[in-house]
This record gives C-alpha cells, sequence and structure tokens, in this order.
C-alpha cells in the first residue's frame, strides 16, 4: 500500500499543474488560488507521510511500470529524498501562499508553472536513475525558465537569456557525462552503477573518472560553485521575489545529487575511483565561501545580498560534503534545511521592505521607512541572527554542527578560519544593512508616499518561513536525530545495493 | 567508421562551443543547436557502434543495445523542447533591450587616446 506512496509527490504536482490550467481554474483566479494553495498542502501532507514511512520503517524502492531494476527506471524514497521533498513543497506552498496577494497575477501561468517546478524538484530528489535525474533536471529547468519571465521586465529578459544559455550547455555536458557513463558500466541505475563502477579494471577506470568528474561540472553549475556561480545572483536578484524565494531549493537539487553521486556510486566502496572529487570539492567549496562573503559584503541592495547569502551557504554545503563522513553528512542535511528556509524568508522579506520604502525600494541607504516597522524588523532580525549563525537560531546549532564535524577533518586548518571570517564578514553586512534600512532616515523632508501594508497572508507566509528557525531549535533533538538517520541511510550503500536490486548484482 | 564517426562529433562540438562564444543571441543559439547535435551522436555512439545488427530482441542473431536509442530520442524531445524556448526567449530580448547581445549592450569600440 505504502510503496505506492513514493510516486505521488511527482504525480499529484504533475496533475495539479494540469488542473489548473484547464476552466474553472484557468478562467477564475479566486478558484485557481484556492486549489493551488489545497492541493500544495495535500502535497505536503503526502511527502510527510512518505517521510514518516521511510524512517520508521525503511527506504521504499518503487519500480515504474514494474519494471525491474536495473532495467527499469526505480523511484527511491530514503529518508534524504523525504525530507527534501517535504521541504520543497513546504516551500511551495509558502510560496504559493505569499503570492496571493497579487504577484501571480502580474504575469500568466504561476500557479501551474510552480506546481511543475515542484514535480520537476521532487522528481529529481526521489529518482535512483541517473537518466531519469537528467530529464527531471529539464523538466525543473524550464518551469524555473518561465517562471523566472513571470512578470519580467527588461533585466530580468537579459538575466534569463544568461541563464538559459548557461543551462543548455550544462544539459549537454550532463547528457555527454552520462554517455561516457553508460558507455563503461552498461547501466543508468545509481545503485548499479555503484556495482559496476567498483568492478572497473584498466582504461575504463579513466573514462568513468572523466564521466564523474564531468558530472561534477554539470551540478557544480546547478548548485552554483565558484567558477559557475556568476549566473547566480543577477537570476535571483531580477526574478520576482517569489520566484526568488522558490528558487532558493533549487540550488539545493545540484549539491543533493552531488551528495548522491558521490557517496553512493564514487563513495566508499568504489575502489580506485573513491571519493575521488573530495580534493576538488574542498578547494571549490573554499573559494565559494570567500567569493559568497565578499559578495554579500558589496551588495547594495537586500536582494543582491540575500542572493549571495545562497552562494555562502552552497559553499558551506559542498565543504560538508567533501569530509564524506556520516557525521558531516548528518550536519549538511540539517543545514541544508535552514539555510533553504531562511533564504527564501530573506528574499520574501526583501520584497515586502521593498514595497513600503516607496522609490528607495530594497537600497540599503537612507530613505524613508518602512509602515510596518515592528513586524517586519522582528522577522528580519530572526532571519538575520538564523543566516549568520547566532545563538539561540537555528544557524547556531547548524554552525556548531558543522563546525564540530570539520574538527578532524583534512583541511580544518584552512576551513575554519574562512569560514569563521565568512561567518564574520556576513555579521558586519546583515548588522549594516538591517540598521540602515530600519533606522537610518535622509536629512532632508521626502514627500510621503502612500505604500500598502503587507496584507495578512504575506506576514502569514514570512512568518512560517521565519517561525521554522526557533522551531528548528526547540524540536533539535528531533531533528538532529532525522538527520542522522537520513545519513546513515546514505552512507550505508551495501544497504541501498540491495534494496535496489534486490540481490541481484 | 569509428574515426569518422569521431570526428564528426568532434567537429560539431568545436563549432558548438565556437558559435556559443560569440556575442549576439543567433549564434549562439545555432551554437546550442550543434553542441545538442553533437550530444546526441555521441549518446547513441554510447551503445557502440555496429553494423547489421536487428533493432529488436529475437529478430537475429545479435541485436544492437536499445536502451542509448530510447536515451536519445528524449534527449532530442528535450533538446527539441529547449531551443524553442531559447529560440523565443532571443526574439523577446531583442525586443526588450533593442539589440541581438547576450550582454544587452552594444559593445562600443574603444576610442584611441588622443595626446
Amino acid at each position: 500500500m505504502f510503496e505506492h506512496l513514493v510516486a505521488l509527490p511527482i504525480l499529484l504536482p504533475m496533475l495539479a499543474g494540469v488542473i489548473l490550467l484547464m476552466p474553472p481554474c484557468g478562467k477564475n483566479v479566486q478558484v485557481r488560488r484556492v486549489v493551488s494553495v489545497s492541493l500544495l498542502a495535500l502535497t505536503l501532507a503526502i511527502c510527510i507521510r512518505l517521510l514518516y514511512q521511510v524512517t520508521t520503517v525503511e527506504p521504499i524502492v518503487y519500480a515504474v511500470g514494474n519494471w525491474q531494476a536495473p532495467f527499469g527506471i526505480v523511484l527511491v524514497a530514503d529518508p534524504l529524498a523525504a525530507i527534501l521533498a517535504s521541504l520543497t513543497s513546504f516551500l511551495g506552498l509558502v510560496c504559493a501562499l505569499y503570492s496571493v496577494s497579487g504577484d501571480d497575477e502580474k504575469g500568466s501561468f504561476f500557479h501551474p508553472l510552480l506546481h511543475f517546478l515542484i514535480l520537476g524538484v521532487n522528481g529529481a530528489f526521489l529518482t535512483g536513475d541517473a537518466f531519469n535525474l537528467f530529464v527531471f533536471f529539464e523538466v525543473l529547468l524550464i518551469a524555473s525558465y518561465s517562471l523566472l519571465m513571470h512578470a519580467a521586465d527588461k533585466h530580468t529578459t537579459r538575466a534569463a537569456l544568461q541563464y538559459v544559455i548557461m543551462n543548455l550547455v550544462g544539459s549537454a555536458v550532463f547528457l555527454i557525462a552520462l554517455g561516457i557513463l553508460y558507455g563503461v558500466t552498461g547501466t543508468l541505475n545509481m545503485a548499479d552503477m555503484a556495482v559496476k563502477v567498483a568492478a572497473l579494471t584498466g582504461d575504463d577506470v579513466y573514462l568513468a573518472k572523466i564521466g564523474g568528474l564531468l558530472l561534477l561540472v554539470v551540478f557544480a553549475l546547478k548548485a552554483a560553485l565558484l567558477p559557475l556561480h556568476l549566473w547566480l545572483p543577477s537570476t535571483y536578484a531580477s526574478a520576482t521575489p517569489v520566484v526568488g524565494a522558490l528558487f532558493a531549493i533549487m540550488t539545493k537539487v545540484g549539491v543533493y545529487s552531488m551528495m548522491r553521486v558521490y557517496t553512493l556510486i564514487f563513495g566508499e566502496g568504489a575502489g580506485e575511483l573513491s571519493h575521488m572529487a573530495q580534493h576538488w570539492l574542498w578547494g571549490l567549496a573554499i573559494a565559494t565561501i570567500v567569493v559568497g562573503a565578499i559578495g554579500v559584503l558589496a551588495s547594495q541592495d537586500l536582494r543582491r545580498l540575500a542572493a549571495n547569502l545562497v552562494i555562502v551557504s552552497v559553499g558551506t554545503l559542498v565543504a560538508l560534503l567533501a569530509v564524506q563522513t556520516k557525521e558531516a553528512t548528518s550536519a549538511a542535511i540539517f543545514y541544508m534545511v535552514h539555510s533553504t528556509l531562511v533564504s527564501a524568508a530573506l528574499f520574501l522579506l526583501a520584497d515586502l521592505i521593498a514595497r513600503q520604502r516607496g522609490k528607495v525600494l530594497d537600497r540599503i541607504t537612507a530613505g524613508r521607512g518602512v509602515n510596518q516597522e515592528r513586524v517586519l524588523g522582528v522577522a528580519f532580525l530572526i532571519a538575520g541572527l538564523t543566516v549568520i549563525g547566532m545563538p539561540p537560531f537555528s544557524g547556531f546549532i547548524g554552525k556548531l554542527w558543522l563546525l564540530d564535524a570539520t574538527f578532524d577533518a583534512e583541511h580544518a586548518a584552512v576551513f575554519w578560519p574562512v569560514y569563521l571570517l565568512a561567518s564574520f564578514a556576513l555579521l558586519v553586512a546583515l548588522a549594516k544593512a538591517g540598521a540602515t534600512v530600519f533606522w537610518q532616515r535622509p536629512q532632508k523632508d521626502i514627500a510621503v508616499i502612500e505604500t500598502e501594508d503587507a496584507s495578512n497572508n504575506q506576514l502569514v507566509a514570512v512568518y512560517l518561513l521565519v517561525a521554522c528557525s526557533p522551531l528548528l531549535v526547540i524540536f533539535a533533538g528531533y531533528f538532529t536525530e532525522l538527520s542522522e538517520v537520513a545519513a546513515g541511510w546514505l552512507h550505508n550503500q551495501d544497504a541501498m545495493k540491495t534494496l535496489v536490486l534486490g540481490g541481484r548484482s | 567508421m569509428e574515426l569518422l564517426y569521431s570526428s564528426s562529433v568532434g567537429l560539431l562540438v568545436a563549432c558548438g562551443v565556437f558559435l556559443i562564444l560569440r556575442g549576439r543571441t543567433f549564434p549562439v543559439v545555432l551554437g546550442l543547436t550543434m553542441l545538442s547535435y553533437a550530444v546526441n551522436l555521441f549518446l547513441f555512439a554510447a551503445g557502440r557502434l555496429s553494423l547489421n545488427k536487428a533493432v529488436v530482441l529475437g529478430t537475429g542473431e545479435s541485436y544492437a543495445d536499445p536502451l542509448p536509442q530510447a536515451l536519445v530520442l528524449t534527449a532530442i524531445v528535450i533538446g527539441f523542447a529547449m531551443t524553442a524556448f531559447v529560440v523565443i526567449l532571443a526574439i523577446r530580448g531583442r525586443a526588450d533591450l533593442g539589440n541581438d547581445h547576450v550582454n544587452g549592450v552594444v559593445p562600443t569600440p574603444k576610442l584611441k587616446k588622443k595626446r
């Protein structure tokens, strides 16, 4: 009964997208909003049920069309995939709630595209087949292209053009990598590939290495790792803020794919190829943190600041990934959830602040104040403290955990100072941004402009995201245990291989 | 055959990369198309090149690997959709920005400094 649960987080958003395009939803805005939000709530409920199922019993392997692995496509729901699918659905729900007060009408088809994006992201998390991963990447990318063009102006078109071209080249490289890996191993199922890679000899080892490193290039592009991160700030800052918030999950898809590929296929038991990307990942992660922190310091407006914070969080995650121990992975999972939520919250907050400040928008300069100073200020304070990693919020636990996990690692002597200095830079930049935006007024009087207060559902959406930070602390015991279980399954390659292949290999 | 096949893939990739690095959208789109052709050919070759082998299992002594063909089919479909999108985006960029440069600005030639 419950094995069919795995397909639902993919099928339901797909059906929802189609339903939302058809009458009566396609005609009436009110109906469309109600249907969209309630279907997202249903998706979230299903994902959480799935998460409960896979953590209490064992990961579910679902052979699509009952074609058994390694020949057919399988969906694999281990705790990590279920956690991230739930996170995606939650983020989608919050963004839909936020968009209901007007953002979804600025362009066409916001709600269907939102559902298609969730279809792609959930699919990428749940699939156990490398080519299927590519297909779901394309699904989420084409939804993201269209969402990026939602309510677009000149600057958005330019950013979108660059983003699309970058990603098309990335897709080409992805296919080449898959072609090489298929040519060498003769399979596309990730668990089966792990078995085959371990048994490679001679020249095939080098070919597989080339394939694996090409995959690293693709995932680094999606995750915005250092040399391939240049598209991110302009793309995220020029998208409609609610879309920017939604994109907070997209870099995590890249990081997740790296986790899967470099712990399952090229992980512990991969013979000559085990841990092959580790050294690359270290260097790139540290460089990404440095560049991201500089970007945060140099940001002129809040949205760009939030976009650069995403880059810092990606660098941090990849550094944890490079350690490749169980403890580091569990820290990474906790950090992934926390950073996605907080960066989405910052994007939405930047939008609310921009709307209430008249002409200065979200630029970090003296200007007129926001109308709802208390409400927005408190949210900004919590989000800021979370993202810097100050107690008592979830960033602090994440930071302590990750410092602890990297303590014995090979490159800790480089990573610790870099990371702590970067946190300090974040502290300076966010304190300056908050103080300027909320407290500084220009000398001369400015004309009073009427601006709208934030509507209730916008505030609810922002506070839903912001409240996750203290909640992650209050229920920290539960969440850390959950991340440890997820990391345990991710590192337990033998169990995964037996589950997927059913003893055949 | 192998040499011809691999060199044509290589040539397509080279042309594609060259065109993608151009500054205007039309060559870039052409380059992307060429790159995707090259990728499709490459994927097809991942199942090994062979002559006179049956496509369907059981109709001949030996058969060609069917999986890369299925993969190529998927890749072609996705490639078409993406190319269509980028063409439309390029047209919209031309309309929005007033020129067809990827960066949105016409590069001005640097003037020589007068002494």
